[in-house]
């Protein structure tokens, strides 16, 4: 049973999805999918206890790697299953009341099977060791989360799916063809058989393209700037579960695939020296860290608002990855971690405004501070951490890129990703003086308090974040375990 | 109790008080309130019995654990620092009993809040005065910003706001652009963030890592992103901090928000550069190189006559005592600037003596508010006759700031001006008793037009603010005079800041 | 000349990508948007599958008995390392699955190739379903598929 773990992350939500759309009641759907992702994260926390072991590798069906399809489990992979299956149960825990507003009844069933289905295509490409999985699982994931964003309460929220949906396919699509011209000039789709064959290649024309193919796909995924335009419409427009759940994992899984591609399949030194990489992401990073701030300044709605600081903090999971040195990476994938958490509990507190006030626009949320104080304080924990305000999660993952940048010299780079912080003081903090200071718009002066039953998995996530602000054994030190294996894995990949 | 607990007990004790003003909460105000004293009482305790060990040569240290890999929290006391908790935790008592009278004597809402984040603030500045090394320090001067943001914007109305808004928005902006960046980058040079007699930037290791002109810089960094030091351009954020309850202005902008950031800045002078490397570096070549630190000084003497002349043009009275209190704190500055073993002492001082000096005027503004219903000074003629007791603790504390015997201001404010001639820089001297004279210009018409001049209409009648107002600021004016004969005590506590740099 | 000619099937999948790819950015009309997109998927299918073909190749069917002895290909499997272009898959593809038969001299395509493609039709299958479920809905929301229509319908709300 134990040795199974690593497929049965897979295949416990994988089969339940189904299973639920043939049981159709919503009452049962609901208490299974809590089951099964309050399971599936338990897995995944014995999977990460195990990883002081050494990386656990899953050979499906028996056929001996390289030529089925593995399953590796290590830090890395462990640490981004572990939150993506941590928030997705807290989340589902959470979405009761919320779904219960903004999804028609009919669709319940249907709407707890896509969403099992977006977990499990998410894990999926963090654990699968082979090439063509991760695009399978890529578009598993994808495939049912415009599904769930087209269940938007508004008009707007099918159009706003089927742009992702159209800009998404091009973006897996890119992907695929990379994938594509790697296996024909290595003729393997597992990972690391690629990896060992790559030096031999590594000089062609073909591996470039089929490099910066993949990459593309992968940034259209992430929404860096400028490939972001799918992100702002389809978080707003979706149900605030599902805008809580996609916004806290989709991204940085891309993220997560784009780590293995760049550290794991091609190398460092390919990506970095004999491309100019680096460069290019640490300015596009930039770029789309002042841009997408400054854009979620002026925004109206509070859900467009984290949207584009979504945005935005992409750039800095990206700035991190783009030092290429342990230091840098940890940064890079604690951002993915905390940003999960901050990102995570600050949706589910405009969850809450949602369900209570039935409107996003700011102007409506004005004077919510005192009839909802338990859900604006909150609001308040969580844009610290956003803010990177010390004793935040937040500050964890700025101070570990602050210090890096340094320590590489980048003197631009560090002055100007402390200047956008400040950016982040803006939008966060107009909300604030919005929901204390204003005057009650009359749906606020008539709101009550969230439902306990979302507040509290609400503040467990929001006190996370602060927790991980002040012991970072487990966030920071996992990830930096983790920078350290992928930056030795591709050592020896040089040296073979 | 050994003084390494007696630290984190310290610490702990507020933390105690917010969550049992949170318990108790707006239930029984009363039980609340004494809870608070009793905490406080108990912390200015536990605070002299660590002060025993700590200046009798003591350095005790606490260790919390790592925050982040390689950067802990940790406390060690050193004299500064035990000075400042002493200062801290001691008006924290007399600002309790003064903020029960206040608030209640002017019926303020979200009481329970306000006590809470009292607490916080509190427990900020001893954390930032026992902070062991600058990543712990720096995480303490951001909770103190945070804490002390719903105390600013207490009233919760527009100018609240607004207020709020440029206190956060100067404080915030600053440290995260300027402080952090130069913590980090004292880190990458020294590879430890760790406050070391001498200095970590002196250390033989450092020699050639950094160039003098980056250390200048460096400096200005620090000089800047501790924006909590309010040296101009940066200083806008205390008159806006100004629309908070009295109480809030008088311990957290007149003695733990302003006093935590001159106090970094000490900190910093004294243990990250050490003096000797401020004062021995010298940038450009020729026969008069100039100091590292002499833009720094020039530009805190430049901030202590400017915000003395704009003090004298404000008429409100809280106005004109934060306009006041930017000067002072310049001086502070100036004394870490300087960098002689006596500026330093110096500006260690000042922070106790400007301390009692300003919360006793802040005090008596708010019993003036409370009891008259005046903030103007040019309504204040003939209020002595009705507030004696208030007025003549004005005057007392008026004397301190000023720098005149008796008041314990008189001693800084010399061992500031031995500074200024030991390095040279007697422009500075010229620019500490025109400030002086500008002091007296624009504080002492307070208490004399209120008790000379007769009063404009009907006469008043003696009607003082409440008792839990009166007693606390008599208390700080006795106090701020009786420093005045522990001028030498002080001096010799702090000596070894000074010589344990050599 | 012979490279051009040689590789005429890239020749097709660059044309049918980039056709596909206009009309995806180019066509406000979302059903059209939508068919654009699988005109481009349909163009990577193509490419796999030119890739998997062995010239003079047969499909991969295993002639004559032999015996169950499945899958010990490491000892051939090695052997195939640093294949370097479809021609020389076959190669470990034959490494896969006949090890214990005797040296088969008959050359096959790599059928890897267009298993993988099973599945990305699967997948563009579901893409398409559900584009089209997302305008069956859009239509009854706004009465129009012309994107400028419902964007100028939402901007006027």
């Amino acid at each position: 049973m134990i040795e199974q773990l690593p497929v049965l992350v897979i295949v416990i939500p994988l089969m339940a999805a189904p299973l639920f759309v043939l049981i159709g009641n919503r009452k049962l759907v609901l208490l299974l999918t809590q089951l099964v992702c309050w399971t599936v994260f338990g897995i995944t926390v014995s999977l990460l206890s195990r990883m002081q072991y050494g990386p656990i590798s899953y050979e499906l069906g028996g056929w001996p790697s390289p030529y089925g399809i593995v399953y590796n489990v290590d830090y890395l992979s462990a640490f981004v299953m572990l939150f993506v299956s941590g928030l997705g149960a807290i989340v589902i825990t959470y979405a009761p009341k919320s779904v219960e507003r903004e999804v028609h009844h009919s669709k319940h069933s249907l709407f707890y099977a896509s969403y099992l289905l977006c977990m499990t295509g998410l894990l999926g490409m963090c654990i699968t060791g082979d090439l063509f999985n991760v695009f399978v699982f890529l578009e598993i994931s994808s495939l049912s989360s415009y599904a769930l964003i087209s269940l938007g309460k508004t008009r707007r929220a099918p159009l706003a799916a089927l742009h992702y949906l159209i800009i998404g396919t091009v973006g897996a699509t890119f992907f695929l063809i990379g994938i594509g011209l790697l296996y024909q000039m290595t003729g393997t789709l597992n990972m690391a058989d690629i990896a060992s064959r790559l030096q031999a290649v590594e000089s062609s024309r073909t591996m470039l393209v089929a490099f910066a193919f993949m990459t593309v796909g992968l940034f259209i995924k992430m929404a860096v700037f400028p490939l972001h335009t799918w992100l702002p419409n389809a978080y707003t427009y979706a149900p605030s579960v599902v805008t809580c759940f996609i916004a806290a994992t989709a991204t940085k899984v891309s993220v997560y695939a784009f780590i293995r591609l760049i550290y794991v399949i091609f190398t460092p030194q390919f990506a970095f020296e004999r491309l100019p990489l680096d460069s290019a992401l640490m300015a596009f990073s930039l770029v789309g860290i002042f841009v997408a701030s400054a854009a979620a300044i002026y925004q109206t709605n509070i859900k467009r608002l984290l949207a584009y600081s979504s945005v935005a903090q992409i750039g800095y999971m990206l700035l991190g990855i783009s030092m290429s040195n342990v230091g840098g990476l940890t940064a890079g994938i604690t951002h993915m971690f905390n940003h999960a958490l901050i990102k995570g509990g600050l949706f589910m507190v405009v969850g809450c405004f949602a369900l209570r006030i039935g409107s996003l626009k700011l102007e409506d949320l004005r004077g919510a501070g005192k009839t909802m104080p338990l859900t604006s304080f909150a609001w308040v924990v969580g844009g610290l951490g956003l803010i990177g305000v010390p004793m935040t999660a937040g500050f964890v993952s700025k101070w570990l890129l602050l210090t890096s940048a340094l320590s590489l010299e980048l003197w631009p780079v560090a002055v100007l990703m402390l200047l956008s912080s400040l950016l982040a003081v803006v939008y966060i903090w107009r909300v604030v003086e919005i929901l204390y200071f204003s005057p009650a718009s009359h749906l606020a002066k008539t709101a009550k308090e969230a439902p306990m039953a979302m507040l509290i998995p609400t503040y467990i996530v929001i006190g996370s974040t602060i927790v991980f602000g002040c012991w970072t054994v487990y966030s920071a030190g996992i990830a930096h375990a983790a920078a350290e294996s992928l930056l030795g894995i591709s050592q020896m990949g040089g040296v073979q | 109790m050994t003084p390494e607990n007696l630290i984190w007990i310290a610490m702990l004790l507020p933390l105690v008080a917010i969550a049992l003003v949170f318990i108790i909460g707006e239930k029984s105000p009363n039980i609340r309130e004494s809870c608070t004293i009793g905490i406080a009482v108990t912390l200015f305790w536990v605070t002299t019995r660590l002060a025993g060990f700590v200046f009798s040569g003591g350095r005790p240290s606490f260790k919390m654990g790592e925050m982040l890999p390689g950067f802990e929290i940790a406390f060690t006391v050193e004299p500064l620092g035990m000075l400042f908790a002493l200062v801290a935790s001691g008006l924290w008592i007399l600002t309790t009993v003064y903020a029960i009278g206040y608030m209640r004597g002017h019926h303020e809402k979200n009481q329970t809040r306000f006590y809470a984040c009292f607490a916080s603030a509190i427990f900020a500045a001893l954390a930032a005065a026992f902070a062991a090394n600058l990543f712990t320090l720096f995480v303490a001067y951001e909770l103190m910003t945070i804490s002390t943001y719903p105390l600013v914007t207490h009233h919760g109305d527009e100018k609240a706001k607004k207020g709020g808004r440029i206190y956060l928005g100067i404080l915030l902006s600053t440290s995260v652009a300027f402080f952090m960046l130069a913590i980090a980058w004292t880190w990458t040079v020294a590879g430890t963030l760790d406050f070391t007699p001498g200095g970590i930037l002196a250390q033989p290791n450092i020699d050639g890592k950094i160039s003098d002109f980056q250390l200048s810089v460096l400096l200005g960094l620090f000089a800047f992103g501790i924006g909590k030091a309010a040296i101009m351009p940066f200083h806008r954020w205390l008159p806006a901090a100004m629309v908070a309850p009295t109480p809030v202005s008088a311990l957290l902008h007149a003695v733990a928000v302003v006093k935590v950031g001159v106090f970094s800045i000490l900190k910093v002078s004294i243990y990250i550069f050490g003096i000797d490397l401020i004062s021995e570096t010298r940038l450009g070549e020729g026969a008069n190189p100039i100091m590292m630190s002499d833009w720094l000084c020039y530009l805190a003497g430049a901030t202590i006559l400017l915000a003395s002349l704009v003090a004298m043009t404000k008429d409100n009275l809280k106005a004109r005592l934060a306009y006041s209190t930017i000067s002072q704190l310049a001086y502070i500055t100036l004394g870490a600037a300087l960098a002689t073993s006596d500026s330093v002492i110096g500006g260690g001082m000042h922070i106790a003596m400007h301390a009692v000096g300003k919360i006793t005027l802040f005090f008596c503004a708010g019993a003036i508010y409370v009891g008259a219903h005046k903030t103007n000074i040019s309504d204040m003629r003939g209020l002595g006759r009705a507030m004696p007791l208030t007025m003549g603790a004005f005057l007392l504390a008026t004397l301190s700031i000023i720098g005149l015997p008796p008041g314990g201001g008189a001693w800084s404010k010399w061992f500031l001006a031995l500074g200024t001639v030991q390095t040279g820089h007697f422009w500075l001297l010229a620019a500490l008793m025109i400030s002086s004279l500008l002091n007296i210009a624009y504080l002492i018409p307070i208490p004399i037009r209120a008790f000379m001049t007769p009063a404009g209409e009907a006469p008043m009648k003696f009607k003082e603010a409440p008792m839990m107002c009166v007693v606390p600021l008599c208390i700080t004016a006795v106090g701020s005079v009786a420093l005045f004969f522990f001028g030498n005590e002080i001096y010799d506590v702090l000596l070894p800041i000074a010589t344990s740099a050599r | 000349m012979t490279d051009f000619l040689g590789l005429y099937n890239y020749w097709i999948v660059i044309f049918l990508m980039m056709t596909g790819f206009y009309i995806v950015i180019a066509r406000e009309n979302l059903i059209k948007t939508i068919i654009g997109l699988n005109i481009f998927q349909t163009s990577v299918f193509l490419l796999y599958i030119t890739m998997g073909k062995v010239t003079g190749g047969t499909a991969p069917i295993l002639k004559g008995s032999h015996s169950g002895e499945s899958h010990g290909a490491e000892s051939h499997g090695a052997e195939s390392h640093g294949a370097e272009h479809g021609q020389e898959l076959h190669a470990a593809a034959e490494g896969h699955l006949d090890s214990g038969v005797e040296a088969v001299t008959e050359i096959y395509s790599n059928p890897i190739p267009s298993v993988l493609m099973l599945t990305a039709i699967v997948v563009g299958i579901a893409t398409t379903a559900l584009a089209l479920a997302l305008v069956v809905r859009i239509r009854e929301e706004y009465g129009t598929i012309e994107e400028d229509e419902i964007l100028e319908m939402d901007r006027n709300s």
